[in-house]
């Protein structure tokens, strides 16, 4: 959460282009590594196909952005890994799909409205859902468990199993198709707005998840910078026995913070089911992959380097995609491998691990 | 004899050591107890995953590592047998050449995964492997030219160990064990037609053969695990789990025998994974690679009893025997509820993992130690009463680590 601090202020005399490059690379590595990664790929494709494929990077590392800030941020309050968290991102999206699918049944008018009016309640209900099971998860499975990361492992995963083979009970095991709301569906063409990369078209529905995952990483970004809330859950990263010792009840601001990354995983989950249409009891186990690479990026609690991270999967995920679609998730490692052999500590590391 | 063989590392249980050896002689005698094709696989599942569990155990409960890439090394054993017959044909070589190879691909990424580990601390690697299986796990499904994708491989075994090899010519008398503790039980005034229908022929094909291969080597594995973790290297790796400051402190280069320990249970779940093809003869993503698995792997580990190897014979035994049973169970009890209902749902046949589930999530917060540290701590506490010995009952109290109190670390 803190900005890496710029070493070399001091002699911004004449330094050659090189040295500066290292200079940015060692102070901003996570613009570094996201702008090798919009360029590169420049040169292997048409601009166009480019410019599309960024937008829905950035819309897919928005989605990811929402689905994994929770867990960094737990990680980084706590020191909890909650493997668990992908059954809350399944949660959030059986929640939200039954909520949509029961509205659009019953206004099935093509009117932006309308619609919006279907979604909202859809997320918010997923919300709500996956911030209750979050309270029962904390007290529960949790609360028993803090210090002792082997055992964390041990019981998230046996929770996820649990929370997953429920969902089955309530939702049945097969797939549920999501209907996207008519809407959102279909794409705005731009022709020729743009100099270079001339007409391309961008799907409504990506559009809104960029605006949503930017409006949360903005508010996350405000209570944490700039609210008393902000100011706990900094000083509790840095140093947990200091705020209690200053009379904090910290168990209850990690409870907040779990039950907010739980909601923001459940919203996750919801706008992953709109956009990918169809659901299923194990589609946050698979999620989770690249959630844990999203979260390891970043630097593990650090909210920043998470949307850097989001950004960076989403955008090789669709590169990648696109060159060669069976390397996609290969390679989604292979970049957590590279930036761990290069910074292990991740791209804005906030904790010492 | 028994206890070179056993390391001196005995059950210290009496019910712990009955129950191993039924486990042990049903094993033995798998063939000619148990009739029928899934008594048959089942019994060969076992095999295969206590040499898969006991060697995971030896990096989750001895030293506390936690790795969630262990199906990717028992996958690579069973892919590398399963693509090397495919591209070589039937016969023994194709067999030994992928059985190294696999060796050696395990080898080299279970090198990398434990480099990575000496970067990142202990937490990032339980991450790691998860992501690093995960990426293994979809380049297999996409390499569908090489690996058969989703669909998997079939394994075409050797003739001498098919079933249509036959090794004698006579025939070998079976004693169903089902058959007459079912007729004990309904018709036990008849004893001896219960008997006589229990006996059943059992043709010994190259099927049993391949059966007694992986159970022998089952065995060896074992006692050679039970060797290694009561070995000075063993103590070692205890110490670090204990500690890993002090071990580090004492001298040890942790990180040596950190990537050791990651290197050398790779190398057993490659074996296990070859055994795993020659056995079920048929190798896809679901039953070696699938995240499933590995879960189930940790249930097994876990339920057991961590840092005790005899656990991970327990875990797998019951495990097993609950993945292909508790189905019936379940189904019977679930029987005279009426259909639909969400009670019925929750006891429905497909939901036994949610059961395993809740047994697993309530055993690492009641019983740590899973069933064999339990029954281990219950008789140290016995046995202390009887002598009136509170400072024995603490020693035997602490489970696996009661070690540690024997002697003291070698300095070296």
């Amino acid at each position: 959460m803190s900005a890496p601090q710029d070493v070399f202020d001091a002699d911004t005399g004449n330094r050659s282009w090189w040295e500066k490059l290292r200079a940015f690379r060692q102070d901003k590595p996570h613009l570094f590594l996201l702008l090798i990664m919009v360029v590169i790929p420049l040169f292997l494709m048409p601009s166009s196909t480019w410019a599309v494929l960024t937008l829905s990077g950035l819309a897919m590392g928005a989605m990811l952005f929402l689905m994994a800030s929770g867990m960094t941020l737990t990680f980084g309050l706590m020191n909890v890994l909650n493997l668990a968290h992908g059954s809350f991102i399944s949660l959030g999206a059986f929640a939200g799909a039954t909520v949509l699918t029961m509205w659009l049944n019953d206004y099935t008018s093509g009117s932006l409205w309308v619609n919006l009016v279907a979604v909202v309640p859809a997320l918010l209900f997923a919300l709500v859902v996956a911030g209750l099971l979050g309270v029962l998860f904390e007290r529960l499975v949790i609360r028993p468990v803090y210090g002792d990361h082997l055992k964390q492992i041990l019981v998230t995963v046996g929770g996820s199993i649990i929370v997953m083979e429920l969902l089955q009970v309530i939702w049945g095991s097969n797939e549920i198709p999501v209907p996207r709301p008519e809407a959102l569906r279909g794409a705005l063409l731009i022709s020729d707005a743009i100099p270079i990369i001339g007409g391309i078209a961008l799907e409504k529905y990506r559009l809104l998840a960029v605006i949503l995952g930017l409006g949360v990483y903005a508010l996350m970004l405000w209570v944490i910078d700039r609210t008393r809330l902000g100011i706990l859950i900094r000083a509790g990263v840095e140093n947990r026995e200091m705020v209690e010792v200053h009379g904090y009840r910290i168990r209850l601001l990690f409870l907040a913070v779990f039950v907010a990354g739980s909601a923001l995983a459940g919203i996750g989950g919801a706008m992953w089911a709109m956009y990918r249409e169809i659901i299923t009891a194990h589609m946050g186990e698979e999620l989770m992959i690249s959630v844990i690479v999203v979260i390891i990026l970043g630097g593990l609690g650090s909210v920043r380097g998470c949307f850097y991270g989001a950004v960076l999967v989403g955008l090789i995920n669709l590169y990648v995609g696109y060159l060669e679609p069976r390397l996609a998730a290969v390679a989604t490692v292979g970049l957590m491998v590279a930036v761990l052999m290069w910074r292990p500590q991740g791209l804005i590391p906030v904790i010492k691990v | 004899m028994l206890k070179t063989l056993l390391s001196g590392d005995y059950p210290r249980s009496r019910p712990l050591t009955v129950v191993l050896l039924l486990m042990f002689l049903c094993l033995a005698l798998g063939p000619f107890l148990f009739p029928g094709t899934r008594a048959f696989s089942t019994l060969g599942m076992i095999c295969v995953f206590v040499i898969v569990v006991a060697s995971y155990d030896l990096m989750l409960g001895y030293t506390h590592i936690v790795s969630f890439a262990h199906t990717m090394f028992f996958g690579i054993g069973a892919y590398g047998v399963a693509m090397t017959m495919d591209a070589m044909g039937k016969g023994f070589t194709p067999i030994f050449i992928g059985l190294g190879a696999s060796l050696l691909v395990s080898l080299l990424l279970a090198l990398l995964l434990g480099l990575l580990s000496l970067r990142v601390k202990a937490i990032f690697f339980a991450l790691v492997t998860l992501a690093v299986a995960f990426a293994f796990l979809s380049l297999v499904t996409q390499l569908y030219h090489i690996t058969g994708g989703e669909d998997g491989l079939r394994v075409r075994v050797p003739r001498e160990l098919g079933p249509a090899f036959k090794p004698f010519d006579g025939e070998l008398r079976g004693f169903s064990i089902t058959t007459f503790l079912t007729g004990l039980f309904t018709d036990p005034g008849n004893l001896g037609e219960v008997w006589r229908e229990s006996v059943f022929k059992a043709r010994i094909t190259g099927r049993d053969l391949m059966y007694y291969i992986t159970f022998f080597v089952t065995v060896g594995v074992f006692l050679f695990l039970l060797r290694l973790v009561n070995s000075p290297f063993g103590r070692v790796l205890q110490a670090i789990r204990e500690n890993e400051f002090r071990a580090q402190a004492l001298g040890y280069r942790t990180v040596f025998y950190r990537t050791a320990v990651v290197i050398i249970s790779a190398l057993l779940a490659t074996l296990a994974g070859v055994l795993f093809a020659l056995i079920n003869r048929y190798v896809n993503p679901e039953n070696t690679l699938n995240f499933e698995l590995m879960v189930f792997i940790l249930l097994m580990c876990v339920i057991g009893g961590m840092g005790t190897l005899y656990g991970s014979v327990v875990g797998a035994v019951l495990f097993l025997l609950a993945q292909n049973y508790l189905q019936d169970v379940l189904k019977w009890l679930g029987g005279g509820l009426e259909p639909g209902s969400l009670l019925a749902e929750l006891v429905g046949p497909e939901r036994w993992l949610l059961w395993f589930g809740l047994l697993f999530v309530l055993s690492v917060y009641f019983f740590p130690a899973g069933i064999v540290g339990q029954l281990r701590l219950w008789a140290g506490r016995s046995s202390s009463r009887k002598q009136g010995n509170g400072d024995d009952a603490m020693a035997a109290g602490e489970q696996e680590s009661g070690n540690k109190g024997k002697d003291g670390p070698v300095v070296s």
